[in-house]
């Protein structure tokens, strides 16, 4: 929908989509830009944290924003989200504090939050696909409770998965297409195609474009320019709609790209080309969109005010992060089991009469 | 000589280290149709038992392979898609993985899957989601939710099939926390123990013993008698004791017949429960024989019956006669059919252990 000099364009083939844009306010469009802004900002800042000590380790989310804040938005309240662990800023539109995602990455936890507390934002998971069919079954659920095609899209529910072009390639991936398509579940599978599962590139995982995977299951595929913030809005608007009416699930293959590392424990420089990084920096999300609000007389301190948010944002994020504390040994022990189990009581006792035994210890 | 084989399946024979869960008395004493008792095959009491779940809980889910129309393999959920239809009984696509891993969306929704996994050999596709997903759900989300599924997988030899259909695979789940693992020897506990697992808010790894599936049994339809996770004194003696769990139970109580013939008084136990192994019985029982042999069909290497051996050894060193000794199957793939009696322990193997027990 947006050229990448920010020009609003529409392919033919977006013209199905184009109403969904009319959804969209310019406070919205104010917002999808704050928000890409400042996630970039604290991306940066979590990045910062792990050099410095503070995180085990951070997963830089730097490129994808257009395809995540466009998709997050297209959600509606009463929907579940199943991130991979890359999707902060999906995290942070559904209502989730960025600084309990750090808690995971600081090692103080393995999960963080509570979903239903937080927008339906449930946890990352960290093996790849697994929640596409955590995904799947929370979709069956929802039909069996009656919670969606009843023809009420205010109140009809639906689920968002999130995986990558390396997930693509698990078996889970593919079994929660195939129960998806089985049970014609209220869910929209979002395949963030990245280019790169660390770095392994795309082309090993797929000979054919992954979005046309789709079809081979039953179900509608899309292809989305994901770096345009306009096209994942109504695109996955369409779809997850489509998915509470009753139409069954569908597949939408977000092109984009990793700009940044891996992890902050990788270093693409030694298999990566530079001329391709330079290609998609070229077709920043964030640059894009705000060209085209320029284009739409946007003013100039409105620009500057995101940014200085965002500034803001960070130091608020880096100040709280450092106050993070270390739970409790118990945390060991507790909540393995949700009724008492005898080896784990036996083990979280002697852990602590043990630790009292040396002077001055913490029993 | 004082064999005397328990029989009641009603109070403790024992005193129990097993704690109560909610799953139980509770579960137990609640009403239900058909009090009384009936003579039962294992797959009609699993089947009653699965039955009475639905009823009492509308949450309740079964999901499988060829578990509708069909009634399962070995029919343990016949008719059960008659009685509450295909939206509470799923014949899913064949995955494991994706069984399983539904089923853990279904129970964040707050339903309580039941998954049936064909043969013991067929799990290992969704021993991923198992062990690194919902054996953790609950750790991971601080006790937030809670992963009230159960798998019920047939497992073990004796019925002469072919590769991948007569595995005992329960040490992999035993070794993982935040799984429980429990495995019933008789129709009665089939019956009580299927309905508690599906009671617990954990998830549970319900071993069915597929050659005891089709010997009849009494089942006391009224109460349980024995909490899930009870280890239950089945034949009492007084020279040495046997534990097992599943089919080995009954290849115990051969072995304690024979033994008594010969003059031995072997007291029998019934693991029941895997994980967590519940001490109580098997200490007091070693306290007055002074001898343990731990069978099981499993690999002997790193096995439950290994387990069983270090524990007591740490818990009741010095009342311990001789070395615990286990009977187990070899440590190499469950063999072809033909030799399959060669592999399994017997009650002549298990007699063997327990001479050489009682030699030292």
């Amino acid at each position: 929908m947006l050229s990448p000099e920010g020009v609003f364009a529409p392919s033919d083939s977006a013209a199905e989509f184009l109403p969904y844009l009319d959804r969209l306010t310019e406070a919205d469009h104010r917002r999808f830009y704050r928000d890409m802004v400042v996630v970039r900002r604290f991306d940066t800042e979590a990045a910062n944290l792990q050099r410095q000590g503070q995180l085990a380790l951070w997963v830089p989310s730097h490129g994808q924003e257009a395809a995540q804040v466009g998709s997050a938005y297209a959600t509606r309240p009463q929907d579940h989200v199943f991130p991979s662990y890359r999707e902060h800023v999906v995290g942070m539109i559904r209502g989730l504090d960025p600084v309990d995602i750090l808690r995971m990455l600081r090692g103080v936890t393995l999960g963080g939050w509570t979903p239903e507390d937080h927008g339906n934002f449930h946890l990352y998971t960290l093996v790849l696909a697994s929640q596409t069919l955590h995904a799947t079954g929370y979709a069956m659920g929802m039909q069996l409770d009656g919670a969606t095609a009843t023809g009420n899209p205010e109140t009809d529910q639906a689920v968002i998965v999130y995986y990558g072009d390396g997930a693509s390639s698990q078996g889970d991936a593919n079994e929660a297409l195939v129960f998806a398509a089985s049970y014609q579940t209220p869910q929209v599978f979002f395949l963030q195609n990245n280019h790169w599962a660390i770095s392994v590139p795309v082309t090993r995982q797929s000979r054919t474009p992954l979005y046309l995977r789709a079809a081979g299951f039953g179900m509608p595929g899309t292809q989305i320019d994901g770096n345009d913030v306009l096209a994942s809005f109504a695109v996955t608007a369409k779809h997850l709609d489509d998915a509470r009416a009753g139409h069954g699930p569908a597949l939408i293959e977000a092109l984009t790209y990793r700009v940044g590392a891996h992890t902050t424990a990788d270093d693409p420089t030694k298999y990566r080309d530079p001329e391709q990084l330079a290609y998609w920096v070229a077709r920043d999300p964030i640059v894009r969109f705000r060209s085209y609000l320029q284009g739409l007389g946007v003013e100039p301190e409105f620009l500057d005010a995101v940014d200085e948010e965002a500034d803001d944002y960070a130091a608020d994020v880096r100040r709280r992060a450092l106050d993070i504390h270390s739970p409790e040994k118990a945390v060991i022990f507790d909540n393995v089991y949700a009724e008492p189990h005898p080896l784990i009581q036996e083990q979280k006792a002697w852990l602590d009469h043990y630790e009292a035994s040396f002077e001055g210890g913490d029993a | 000589m004082s064999d005397t084989i328990v029989t009641s399946t009603t109070g403790l024979a024992t005193p129990t280290t097993a704690m109560p869960t909610p799953g139980h008395p509770a579960a137990a004493k609640r009403a239900i149709p058909g009090t009384g008792t009936a003579n039962l095959p294992m797959t009609k009491a699993l089947n009653a038992g699965l039955r009475q779940a639905m009823r009492d809980n509308p949450r309740v889910l079964m999901m499988g392979e060829d578990i509708g129309p069909l009634g399962g393999v070995f029919r343990v959920t016949e008719g059960l898609i008659a009685e509450f239809g295909d939206k509470r009984v799923l014949d899913t696509p064949l995955a494991e993985s994706g069984i399983i891993g539904t089923a853990i969306g279904l129970a964040l929704r707050g339903y309580r899957p039941v998954c049936e996994i064909q043969f013991d050999g067929f799990v290992f596709p969704g021993f991923d989601q198992i062990t690194s997903q919902l054996a953790r759900m609950r750790n991971r989300h601080e006790g937030e939710v809670s992963m009230p599924v159960v798998i019920r997988i047939p497992y073990g030899g004796h019925i002469g099939s072919i590769e991948h259909h007569q595995e005992s695979p329960e040490t992999y789940f035993a070794h993982t926390p935040g799984l429980r693992v429990v495995s019933p020897s008789n129709p009665h506990d089939a019956y009580w123990m299927l309905q508690e697992a599906i009671a617990s808010d954990d998830p549970v790894i319900f071993f069915e013993p597929k050659s005891r599936y089709w010997p009849k049994g009494e089942v006391n339809l009224a109460e349980s008698g024995t909490p899930l996770h009870a280890s239950r004194v089945v034949r009492s003696g007084t020279d040495a004791t046997v534990v097992g769990h599943g089919a080995m139970v009954s290849v115990l109580l051969q072995a304690a017949d024979l033994a008594a013939a010969e003059g031995t008084s072997v007291e029998v136990i019934d693991l029941r429960s895997i994980s967590p192994i519940d001490y109580g019985p098997i200490l007091a029982s070693v306290e007055k024989t002074g001898h343990l042999v731990v069978a099981q069909e499993a690999h002997g290497f790193v096995s439950v019956g290994s387990e069983i051996a270090a524990t007591v050894m740490e818990k009741a060193f010095y009342l311990l006669e001789a070395p615990v000794l286990r009977v187990s199957g070899f440590d190499t793939p469950f063999p072809p059919a033909a030799v399959e009696t060669h592999f399994l322990p017997s009650p002549d193997r298990v007699l063997e252990a327990v001479d050489r027990a009682l030699s030292y």
